[in-house]
């Protein structure tokens, strides 16, 4: 410890020093089992205050005990404990073993300790150290339990907690273990200890919310991939025959995780992968059925992400939903346009609303709402909107009516509808006329009056394709207009003479240049 | 020679036909060629249905030989020059010698035809081959039209040869004829002499005679130029001349010419009265309104080709635009404009560089405007030299003391600067100056550089566009705004957009995408975007004064509405700047509609979250806020009064445009009246929508947020009494229960016309082949056609003409190998008599 402090006075010239010393030290340590103590020297360095040299600790540790492992230096079975070392009848060779398996418990709890370290590199380099042991460990098991099932399971467990801290976000570090994730065996007992860890946690803070923990549950439990079929499994940490269900522990993990309630960005950040990389991997789906009914009670943009999990269920699991129309009716509101997800909505609305089974007054009730809401919406879901609802009276020719009804024409009456009506089917939409639409016929954006232009005359047999226009940005928009060829370029013909003085000016009538 | 057989060829046998000089080979069954037809087409008349192929073809062969075979003769063979003078090739004689006896031939020659009754001269002399006294004539005036002396000599001549006998009398040549009369009869002799005195003496008349009418020609030249320039503007150069020089005939022939080909003085527009340019320009006006209603219903929204250039009757077509800001604009109705026309022309005049121009007179100033340009043009010559265009500056007329300074300010500025290449060079121009200042060095600037006065100016001034436009911007963004010098340099902007609408929509167009790709680029980052800042603001406000919002679609305005609709939903609101920003934004986006009364839902609902700032407590809303507002969190109550007892102090004032970059450090209280001061504008914004929208079928549906919001939730009560004037109004404007409408039915079709059996009738321009629809296509196919057959025919007649000359070469070898033989036979022929008389002979001496 002196040593090393002189070194530190001496500041970068005994960089080199450090590393010889460390080396020596190992060297000695490996070179002959009288020179044990010097353990102590390089594990001190652990604990050092600058990075480099717990790095370089690191790696020395790690590889004194791996080899220690290979030669078998280390204690195998239940550990006495330290102060009975003294008085125990032991030999020399059983002492050694069991002070350096204590010299090796020490170096696990610093290294695991410094799995929280401020420095990334140093969390990684212990990392790395800590998983050589796991596969060292696996190899030369030591405790002596069951023969074929020598996984270091503990070791592992404890890694994952640390791991999964409740304090600091470790993404950055998860994405660094993922690599060990490849590996069948380390992948099935993480997620064990994962399921084991959330269990524990979620118990010991009363169900309450914990961002950053779930965070850190989330980012480990989304980079695991199970492999679709058991025979390709064949990278292992340790060598092992035992099979694994691995899919029986993946829909576990899961499930656990998702029955303690969530912050809402996590139910967002679940339900965007929920469909492509969860479901497929669960061997029956349908135990999720909670959790996407609870999400899509939450509402807003939460409810319009959990469709898509819904509609796997109902599509492909034969799940029935009770009333899943009359919620998807109340669902639309006029944040839909606005939310991110919104290409994704009007993809699942279109399905949802594809079947030509589907009754008049729940269509018309859906196209009245939609043509209410696009009086709020912005060009880019307009441009959605509309071509869409043309679709859906062009597949429900009994809501043609809604565009045209010759029978009272000429005689004005009060819109039948009833926005605040929650269920479709009492609403009046039949009875209605799109007079929004009508209105939109003034909208500013050309595109979007052109579209609603269509309704003036009777629709054409085709369906518009509304696949394309579902990611449109404002920008693109704006390009489109700006690349187009034009002939002519009118100019205003009032040749202004100040910044606020027009012929219509509104802005000098409020605001002024000083 | 090709074409010429062609047309030959075609009119030959119709020319066989027609000629009436065989009728023999016409009736000739051997000669006449019958083209079967197979098709007996009505009303079409054939030329081809009989030939006469023998005839055809001895004229082509004929034309051949006429010229094809003559060619073919004379290929290949050269002239050769022989001079034939005398002793030219004789290398005997000496040059001299040479000479002198071309000059005995030539005498002899000239002895030889000499005319015997040529009394007066015995022999020309000439100059180059010409005649002297020819060439003396020529020179010396007149006698265009009057009789010369060899008229005179010829009729005495005549006079002789009537008399008969006297051409053997006057054969012989002498110098003294009166010696050789004295031999002749006396009376024939007095008759003689009679008659030459006679003819002598009506010749000194002929003489005098034309003297005087010579005299009276040029007394009428004299009295015509005096009344020429009343007839006709001429330079007074040319007058000049005149008089000082003698008047000579080629001049006069010049200036009867001149008059001849002169263009007739054609009629000039006359003045106008301030009446009559008032009618024009509310003519103008209205057309122009009429055209903008088009584009903005869309109709013409492909075939608006239009010229909004305004052109005037002085106008030449030559480019040269006035600047244009020293027109008067109009407004709507009348009387309006006067005022606005006083304006401006007061402005005018303080703009105006000479700054003594009193007058209202539109073409008074036009003219003056000229004078400076000239002015300019001159001193680029010079070099811009500044002192020398002080002292060229008149005496201000300055009636304050004000203006005087500004005279002063304005004499230190040069006249005339370069066209800036770069933005730096454009920033370093106005730096450092003063808004009025600025516009005046621009205003030079683009005089200085019109396009009309040199070639590369109309690029230097399209890039100026885009660095106006960016200083602006920096001007905007700069701390605090300039916006001063921003408003006062809009006429300069305006007038360069004028002059090239392509550039200022390129560069507009450039600002407004690269802003809108840097604002999508935040937003996919962070997800929220901050407001554009007050260059954005500005370059948006211009926008809407250089191009029409109204169009239907409008490559500038379109966009910039996009660009709108994009700030107001996505760019947060967390701070009272961006409250400012957004009233800003919405201000432009009401201007923008406000024309077209187009609906701009995101207006509304930015209107409506501007107001959901207001309300303090957020439970129970009748209303949804969407984006960027939220229902609840932090930065939702920016626009909630403090203090309540502020209300009292507060009187309505506009905001300042600079306090949207930043809110200078204030007092709560000075707060909470900026406060009132946003709500006041945002409910006037308010209650200018449900104006521009009440006839629309959904106005209660759109309306019904911000009317759920009003009723019950803004804290009214606590505001000034204006403010809640505002507010009653704009509730009264929007009804509880939404009107009545009648249900929607399709537009009515025009029924389709059942199918009737007339003819459809197609013009035939060409018989034969039909292809292609248009006009054109018809045309080109046609033409097509044609230039086949016409190559086919050519292609025949080279065929032709190669087979002829092939049978020409044939019958040449052949003549001349028969010549050769029949040779050889008459060789053969008398050597074979020579033989025979030879063995004759021997056979006799044997003998």
């Amino acid at each position: 410890m002196a040593s090393s402090t002189d070194s530190n006075v001496k500041g970068e010239n005994s960089q080199v020093s450090y590393k010889k010393y460390i080396n020596t030290k190992t060297d000695r340590v490996l070179q002959s089992k009288k020179h044990a103590n010097d353990i102590f020297d390089v594990i001190e360095y652990l604990q050092s205050e600058k990075d480099k040299e717990v790095i370089f600790a690191t790696n020395a540790c790690s590889k004194v005990f791996c080899q220690l492992f290979y030669r078998g230096d280390l204690y195998v079975g239940d550990l006495p404990e330290e102060e009975d070392l003294v008085n125990g009848d032991r030999s020399a060779e059983e002492k050694y073993r069991i002070f350096m398996r204590h010299r090796y418990s020490n170096c696990v709890e610093l290294l695991l300790e410094n799995i929280g370290h401020k420095a990334f590199q140093v969390k990684e380099t212990s990392l790395c150290a800590l998983m050589k042991f796991v596969a060292a460990e696996g190899k030369h098991p030591l405790q002596n339990l069951d023969e074929h099932y020598n996984f270091p399971r503990e070791l592992l467990q404890t890694l994952v907690e640390h791991l999964l801290s409740e304090k600091e976000d470790m993404s950055l570090l998860i994405s660094r273990f993922q690599e060990f994730l490849e590996m069948d065996d380390v992948r099935y007992y993480v997620m064990s200890s994962v399921r084991d860890n959330i269990y524990r946690v979620m118990g010991r803070n009363k169900k309450a919310v914990i961002p950053v923990y779930q965070n850190n549950v989330f980012t480990l439990l989304s980079t695991i991939n199970v492999p679709s079929e058991a025979s390709k499994m064949r990278h292992f940490l340790v060598r092992q025959d035992c099979k694994f269900e691995h899919k029986r522990a993946f829909e576990q993990m899961w499930l656990v995780f998702l029955k303690f309630k969530l912050p809402s960005n996590m139910y967002k950040k679940i339900l965007v992968i929920l469909h492509e990389s969860i479901m497929p991997q669960m061997s029956d789906p349908t135990l999720l059925i909670d959790f996407l009914s609870a999400a899509y009670d939450i509402g807003g943009a939460i409810s319009l992400l959990s469709l898509n999990g819904l509609f796997i269920l109902i599509h492909k699991h034969n799940l029935d939903y009770p009333d899943f129309y009359k919620k998807l009716y109340s669902l639309l509101d006029p944040s839909i346009f606005h939310v991110k997800y919104r290409a994704r909505f009007f993809h699942l609305v279109n399905i949802f609303l594809s079947s030509t089974h589907l009754p008049a007054y729940l269509v018309a009730a859906f196209v009245k709402r939609f043509a209410r809401l696009s009086l709020t919406a912005p060009p880019t879901s307009l441009l959605i909107l509309l071509p869409f609802i043309c679709n859906l009276i062009r597949r429900h020719p009994s809501c043609r009516v809604l565009i045209h009804r010759p029978s009272t024409a000429e005689e004005p009456c009060d819109d039948p509808y009833v926005m605040e009506e929650e269920d479709p089917a009492q609403c009046h939409a039949l009875e209605s006329s799109l007079w929004e639409i009508k209105t939109l016929q003034k909208h500013y954006h050309p595109d979007v009056a052109k579209a609603a232009m269509k309704i003036n005359e009777p629709l054409t047999e085709q369906e518009d394709d509304i696949s394309e226009l579902l990611e449109l940005s404002t920008f693109e928009l704006m390009e489109r207009e700006l690349k187009a060829e034009r002939k002519t370029i009118p100019l205003e013909f009032d040749t202004a003479t100040e910044l606020l003085k027009s012929s219509r000016e509104v802005l000098g009538v409020h605001f002024s240049l000083e | 020679m090709m074409r010429k057989q062609q047309t030959f060829s075609r009119g030959l046998s119709d020319k066989v036909r027609k000629s009436k000089a065989a009728p023999e080979i016409q009736k000739n069954p051997f000669e006449v060629k019958i083209n079967r037809k197979k098709f007996d087409v009505l009303g079409r008349k054939s030329k081809h249905d009989v030939g006469l192929p023998g005839v055809s073809r001895s004229r082509a062969i004929q034309k051949r030989k006429d010229t094809l075979l003559k060619e073919f003769r004379l290929k290949d063979k050269n002239n050769t020059f022989i001079d034939r003078r005398f002793g030219e090739y004789d290398s005997k004689l000496t040059p001299e010698e040479k000479i002198l006896q071309r000059f005995t031939l030539e005498r002899q020659r000239t002895q030889d035809r000499k005319d015997m009754y040529n009394l007066n001269e015995e022999e020309e002399l000439t100059h180059y081959g010409q005649s002297l006294a020819e060439m003396e004539k020529m020179t010396d005036v007149i006698d265009s039209d009057s009789d010369s002396e060899e008229k005179g000599l010829l009729s005495a001549e005549l006079t002789a040869t009537h008399f008969g006998g006297g051409g053997g009398l006057l054969r012989k040549k002498s110098a003294g004829d009166d010696e050789e009369e004295e031999h002749k009869p006396r009376s024939r002799q007095e008759l003689i002499e009679e008659l030459i005195i006679k003819s002598k003496q009506e010749k000194r008349e002929r003489q005098t005679q034309k003297e005087e009418a010579q005299e009276l020609t040029e007394k009428l030249d004299q009295e015509w130029k005096s009344i020429q320039n009343l007839l006709a503007h001429k330079t007074p150069k040319a007058e000049r001349t005149d008089e000082t020089d003698k008047p000579k005939l080629d001049q006069y022939d010049m200036m009867v010419r001149e008059l001849g080909f002169e263009m007739k003085a054609q009629p000039s527009e006359k003045l106008k009265s301030a009446e009559e340019l008032a009618r024009e320009e509310r003519q103008r006006l209205q057309t122009l309104e009429a055209d903008r209603l088009k584009r903005m219903m869309g109709d013409a929204e492909e075939d608006a080709v239009q010229t909004n250039t305004h052109i005037s009757a002085d106008d030449m077509n030559d480019g040269f635009i006035l600047d244009g800001d020293d027109r008067k604009t109009l407004a709507y109705k009348d009387g309006k404009w006067n005022i606005e026309g006083e304006e401006e022309e007061k402005e005018d005049e303080d703009d105006d560089e000479e700054g003594e121009d009193d007058d209202e007179d539109d073409a008074d100033e036009d003219h003056c405007d000229l004078q400076s340009d000239e002015g300019s043009e001159d001193e680029d010559g010079q070099g811009a030299e500044e002192e020398q265009v002080c002292a060229e500056e008149p005496p201000a007329v300055s009636e304050e003391q004000k203006k005087a300074a500004q005279e002063a300010a304005k004499a230190e500025l040069p006249y005339t600067f370069p066209a800036p290449e770069s933005y730096s060079d454009l920033k370093q121009l106005l730096q450092g100056h003063g808004s009025e200042q600025q516009r005046l060095i621009l205003d030079r600037t683009l005089k200085c550089n019109h396009p009309s006065l040199s070639a590369g100016n109309k690029a230097k001034l399209q890039k100026l566009f885009g660095f106006l436009l960016e200083y602006v911007g920096d001007l905007a963004t700069q701390n605090p705004p300039d916006l001063r010098t921003v408003s006062a340099l809009i006429p300069q902007i305006c007038g360069l957009c004028q002059m090239f609408p392509e550039a200022a929509c390129k560069a507009v167009q450039t600002l407004l995408s690269d802003s809108g790709h840097s604002m999508e680029e935040t937003l996919e980052v962070k997800g929220r975007a901050p407001m554009p800042d007050l260059d954005m603001l500005v370059l948006l406000k211009i926008t809407a004064l250089l191009f029409p919002s109204s169009d239907f679609r409008h490559p500038v305005t379109t966009p910039a509405f996009l660009f709108l609709s994009q700030a107001l939903t996505r760019c947060a609101v967390v701070s009272l700047e961006d409250v400012c920003k957004g009233l800003v934004l919405c201000c432009l986006a009401l201007e923008y509609v406000s024309l077209s009364q187009r609906i701009f839902p995101e207006l509304l609902n930015f209107l409506l979250g501007l107001l959901h700032l207001t309300v303090s407590d957020k439970h129970n809303m009748g209303y949804t806020v969407v984006s960027p507002f939220r229902r609840q969190g932090k930065s939702c109550d920016l626009l909630v009064l403090k203090d309540p007892n502020v209300s009292h102090s507060w009187n309505r004032k506009p905001i300042s445009l600079q306090t949207a970059h930043r809110l200078p450090a204030q007092s709560p209280v000075e707060r909470d009246h900026y406060r009132l001061s946003l709500i006041d504008s945002c409910l006037d914004l308010v209650k200018r929508c449900t104006w521009l929208y009440k006839d629309l079928p959904s106005y209660a549906h759109i309306f019904q947020p911000i009317r759920a919001l009003l009723l019950k939730h803004l804290p009214v009560e606590g505001y000034p009494a204006p403010i809640q004037d505002l507010h009653r109004e704009i509730l009264d404007a929007i009804p509880e229960k939404p009107s009545q409408h009648a249900p929607l039915v399709f537009k009515k079709k025009k029924p389709i016309p059942l199918k009737l059996f007339t003819p459809k009738i197609v013009q035939i321009l060409d018989y034969g082949k039909k292809r292609g629809n248009t006009k054109e296509e018809k045309e080109r196919e046609r033409l097509k056609h044609k230039y086949k057959r016409e190559f086919k025919g050519a292609l025949r007649e080279i065929r032709k003409d190669t087979r002829f000359l092939a049978r020409e070469k044939l019958s040449d070898v052949m003549s001349r190998d028969a010549e050769r033989k029949r040779k050889v036979k008459e060789l053969y022929g008398s050597l074979a008599t020579q033989e025979g008389e030879w063995k004759a002979l021997k056979r006799k001496n044997r003998k």
